[in-house]
């Protein structure tokens, strides 16, 4: 098998992105604080953040919600990379990237819109997001949503915790719920 | 979609063999070009894909026609030989080809991808680079041209 130069293949990648004609360009950030990290953007915005990403599964996972157009493609996420590495070294308090919610469900888009409002160094609780969205009994419906939030980090859902303060759960591990709680002074 | 893989495999599966057999058929100083041309062609075709079936045959189907194009623009005159180096590389669904062998590339490209693999020319016009209607003409025009062929046999 001929092997493909690495000026070749990364002018190809670029190229597909820039032609505008990719359901979703993504990378794999290999040594970010919280480990390795899938980051997706669709022509609409950022669609996928992934911890500890099996790029099999998180490919047709992609392609059955954007498209079948799934490409690696590290120049079209130079943003998002930009804006991840300013967070992680505590310079970024709010991310300014479009997104894409388009995959996910009514209920669940609207309580990460609420979501999306607690602000950096804050924490909320599951039942005060319930509430905000009009369905105070729904607590265990919202951490359902924070465990398939599509883009953790970037959709802060490490700042909701339980309502005697402990830490619940989290998607990611509860160890990187930790560091992000830490790195924003939330946690002492 | 069933069957269709994301794009990022079918590049991978197939950007060596595409690189090799651009080489052989146009040089190493030009294939990089028409590397990049080959798979931007097969992107903006794979979204209206209707299977996965045949990519590798589909794909350097593709890659011939980039190479004749781009022969076409440096040499617009010239008689061309566009037929695969040896059959093992014959970029075609594999009933279809022999049928085929005589036909000009664009309309053998064009009769092979609609009656092949079954696409629409919507499809057939973004894999060879031109558009809906020229792959219509190139597709009827090359099943005329068998007629004729069987009518003189």
């Amino acid at each position: 098998m001929t092997a493909i130069p690495t000026v070749l293949d990364e002018r190809f990648r670029t190229a597909a992105a820039a032609s505008g004609e990719l359901d979703v360009a993504y990378d794999v950030l290999d040594d970010t604080p919280v480990g390795r990290l899938l980051v997706g953007v669709s022509e609409r915005g950022l669609c996928r953040v992934n911890f500890d990403p099996e790029p099999e599964a998180e490919l047709e996972r992609l392609a059955r919600h954007f498209g079948p157009r799934v490409l690696r493609s590290p120049k079209a996420l130079d943003r998002v990379r930009t804006e991840l590495d300013e967070y992680f070294a505590g310079r970024r308090h709010a991310f300014d990237l479009e997104l894409d919610l388009r995959a996910t469900p009514e209920f669940h888009r609207r309580v990460l819109e609420e979501l999306n409002r607690v602000e950096y160094g804050h924490t909320t609780t599951y039942g005060a997001l319930a509430a905000q969205v009009g369905a105070p009994r729904a607590a265990r419906a919202v951490g359902t949503v924070m465990n398939r939030n599509p883009l953790p980090i970037v959709l802060p859902c490490h700042r909701v915790v339980g309502a005697n303060g402990s830490l619940t759960g989290y998607g990611g591990g509860l160890d990187r719920k930790e560091w992000l709680l830490r790195l924003e002074g939330a946690l002492l | 979609m069933s069957g269709i893989p994301p794009f990022e495999r079918f590049y991978e599966s197939h950007k060596g063999e595409v690189l090799a057999f651009l080489r052989r058929r146009a040089g190493r100083d030009r294939a990089d070009d028409l590397f990049q041309e080959t798979f931007l062609r097969a992107l903006r075709a794979y979204g209206r894909l209707e299977h996965g079936e045949h990519l590798r045959a589909w794909v350097l189907t593709i890659a011939t026609n980039a190479v004749v194009d781009a022969a076409r623009r440096e040499r617009p005159t010239a008689e061309l030989s566009v037929e695969p180096a040896d059959e093992d590389q014959r970029p075609a669904v594999e009933e279809l080809a022999p049928l085929t062998d005589d036909l000009p590339p664009k309309e053998r490209a064009a009769v092979v991808l609609r009656y092949g693999y079954d696409l629409d020319y919507d499809t057939i016009g973004a894999a060879l680079g031109s558009n809906e209607q020229a792959a219509r003409q190139a597709a009827s025009a090359g099943v005329r041209r068998l007629r004729k062929e069987k009518e003189q046999r």
